[in-house]
């Protein structure tokens, strides 16, 4: 079993971390990276930057809010964030899942994802695990009860355990796939250029 | 087998079908300076190059200044991002509406107007609000920087088929309801991920009587309901917007076109996931007030209470939203001081919207504690609203008239609120500190916005109309 860090399309497989449990639903990219972090033309950095509204009680990040979750001494290093419905819901930043990445996050689990969020996680090897409400709920408490609590999320099993409970969840197979092989998207595309030069071909030069 | 018209466009563009997912062509690729230079960066990496620059289009919008010209207006880190995409669509061949261009605009405003945009087709842009598109029949949603190389690349999209739910929007307008109420009434009523995993098709009598800027208006803001596109089915309405137009066909191309264009409908017994209901004679002008866009009342409605609410999360959502918008259960909207007014964006920034706003503005003058700043979504709009005066009454009334781009809506550039501020914004997220940290939004039509400014608080734009 392997610990896999993952910077993007290395593949992930076996991740096992401590959790930060952010309690709460409809977290957009405007909190997950604000709009003053967007000005930037390259991917990484955006790590200390992440919630930033939340995580810092200044405009200038010297004060960290003790009362968020990611400044409380006991979630310290947590790579697995937990969270809950419509998690990643707004803009289609991909500098979200770039500061979820940069901080050290691998595994986001959450009741359920906004779909342009999603696709970003899958296209940046940040695994996103969507569990039922009941097992999120029981993840939290387990997590309350003891926040130094291991977490292991299985992509190939496609399994997260803890404690003693085993909870299985879905996963696209072509996204499972992707993320385990960590494949080049584009790279496989290219390999289909004679049939998107057909589609080409066939259609009416008024359409563009 | 009877289909719907997001079936018959997601067939018309597959290429390949690889496991589930399909690969799509793309037809148009409309791209900004935010969400484009790693993308661009990530081709160079690979040594691979932009497959269809012809099919590409950009412009200057997020980071831009509304108050200079100069690109560096807003600091050095925007400056950068705005000359990056300019270097980039030069080094591609990319045919770029930089700032001071005559056809630079907000980019869901800058495409319809110059024709870009055509019934049937398939549309992407890094940016969600790309939904805005769908009112011309076009399948078009927001993607992010990974799939913009995607395109940049291969010109097509992985794209896994969602479902289709039916918006039916039913009977005559009210006066005084707009297309934005129209919209917020809808994402109040489905919720604001209701919509997750489909794609919205707007349907009914109201909906195919709105313009096409008011299609937009509701098209643009069906990511706030979670969904990925919003369609709205061609019609004469649509043809005759864009006949004409720069880039749309002409003479017997533009036969050819409208002969395929009127057959993009869903057929009469498609089969739809889901299907929702409104009668336009329930909606009233609306106001969001909580921290997402499906916290929306009637202007006269109280504040709603958490216990209003039976599903727990929407209970500690409106708890957390009322903490955060300083206001209480039971409270009326007409109570409310606001302190900043904002028109414009992809949402509310067209000459329609500058014409409903500029009726109100005509009627007073702005609240002595209000900034109110208006901003046209492009230069065409600009120009026309100049052209017919609209300038004039808004400066009149003490608004503030400004260069065109997203501005206020998320506040890339210095157009930002601070602390405690309370805003009345025609734009499209009322996330918590969207507009600027610690600040309130308000989501309201371009004619609620105006009556608010002249009014200091939120006021029913239908005591305006009387007055007309």
């Amino acid at each position: 079993m392997s610990n896999q860090s993952s910077p993007a399309n290395a593949g992930i497989s076996v991740h096992i971390g401590h959790v930060a449990p952010l309690n709460q639903a409809n977290v957009d990219t405007d909190q997950i990276i604000p709009k003053q972090f967007l000005t930037s033309v390259t991917k990484s950095g955006y790590g200390k930057h992440l919630f930033h509204d939340w995580r810092y009680l200044d405009l200038h990040e010297q004060e960290p809010n003790p009362d968020f979750v990611l400044n409380k001494p006991e979630h310290e290093g947590a790579s697995i964030l937990l969270t809950r419905e419509n998690f990643g819901c707004g803009s289609s930043r991909e500098h979200a899942p770039w500061s979820l990445d940069d901080y050290g996050f691998k595994v986001v689990i959450a009741t359920s994802f906004a779909d342009i969020f999603y696709g970003n996680c899958i296209n940046n090897s940040l695994l996103p695990v969507q569990l039922e409400s009941a097992q999120i709920d029981a993840l939290f408490e387990a997590v309350a009860q003891d926040p130094a609590c291991q977490v292991v999320v299985d992509l190939p099993q496609q399994q997260v355990r803890f404690n003693d409970q085993v909870i299985g969840f879905d996963i696209a197979p072509h996204h499972k796939n992707n993320l385990i092989k960590g494949l080049d998207a584009i790279g496989q595309t290219l390999e289909l250029d004679a049939k998107i030069k057909a589609f080409e071909d066939q259609q009416p030069a008024w359409q563009y | 087998m009877s289909t719907t018209l997001y079936d018959k466009i997601f067939q018309a563009h597959i290429v390949d079908e690889i496991g589930d997912d399909a690969l799509l062509y793309i037809d148009r690729h409309l791209i900004h300076e935010v969400t484009s230079p790693q993308a661009f960066d990530g081709l160079t990496q690979k040594g691979r190059e932009v497959r269809r620059p012809d099919l590409t289009f950009a412009t200057m919008d997020h980071s831009i200044s509304t108050r200079s010209l100069a690109i560096d207006a807003c600091g050095p880190a925007n400056k950068l991002q705005l000359q990056t995409l300019a270097d980039n669509c030069e080094a591609n061949g990319i045919q770029l509406f930089p700032v001071g261009h005559q056809k630079q605009g907000i980019v869901h405003v800058m495409g319809p107007e110059l024709g870009l945009i055509k019934p049937g087709m398939t549309v992407v842009c890094g940016d969600s609000h790309t939904a805005t598109h769908g009112a011309f029949g076009a399948l078009a949603f927001g993607i992010g920087t990974s799939q913009v190389e995607h395109v940049f690349a291969t010109q097509t999209l992985k794209q896994s088929k969602g479902k289709c739910m039916q918006v039916k929007v039913s009977g005559a307008r009210p006066l005084g309801v707009t297309a934005k109420d129209i919209i917020l009434a809808i994402i109040g009523k489905i919720g604001h991920a209701g919509a997750t995993g489909c794609v919205i098709e707007y349907c009914g009598d109201t909906i195919e009587g709105l313009s096409m800027e008011e299609r937009m208006t509701v098209c643009n803001m069906s990511i706030e309901a979670g969904a990925k596109a919003g369609l709205i089915a061609p019609d004469q309405t649509t043809f005759d917007y864009l006949e004409g137009r720069e880039y749309a066909p002409k003479g017997a191309d533009w036969d050819a076109a409208v002969a395929y264009w009127k057959t993009l409908k869903s057929d009469a017994d498609a089969k739809f996931d889901i299907v929702v209901e409104l009668a336009a004679k329930d909606i009233a002008p609306q106001v969001t007030w909580g921290t997402n866009p499906g916290q929306v009342i009637g202007v006269n409605q109280p504040i709603p209470a958490p216990e209003d609410f039976s599903d727990p999360i929407d209970r500690d959502s409106a708890v957390k939203a009322l903490k955060y918008m300083d206001i209480q259960a039971g409270q009326k909207l007409a109570d409310l001081t606001v302190n900043h007014v904002f028109i414009g964006s992809c949402t509310n920034g067209r000459i329609e919207d500058m014409r409903a706003a500029a009726a109100i503005a005509k009627q007073g003058k702005v609240a002595q504690n209000v900034t109110a700043i208006v901003v046209p979504g492009s230069v065409a709009v600009k120009a026309q609203a100049e052209a017919e005066q609209l300038d004039k009454i808004f400066l009149d009334a003490g608004f503030e008239w400004r260069l065109p781009g997203c501005s206020m809506c998320l506040g890339m550039n210095d157009d930002i609120l601070s602390q405690g501020d309370r805003c009345a914004s025609t734009s499209n997220r009322n996330f918590e500190g969207r507009q600027g940290r610690g600040a309130r939004t308000h989501l309201v039509s371009p004619a609620m916005a105006a009556a608010a400014a002249l009014a200091g608080r939120f006021a029913d734009t239908r005591d305006f109309i009387a007055n007309d």
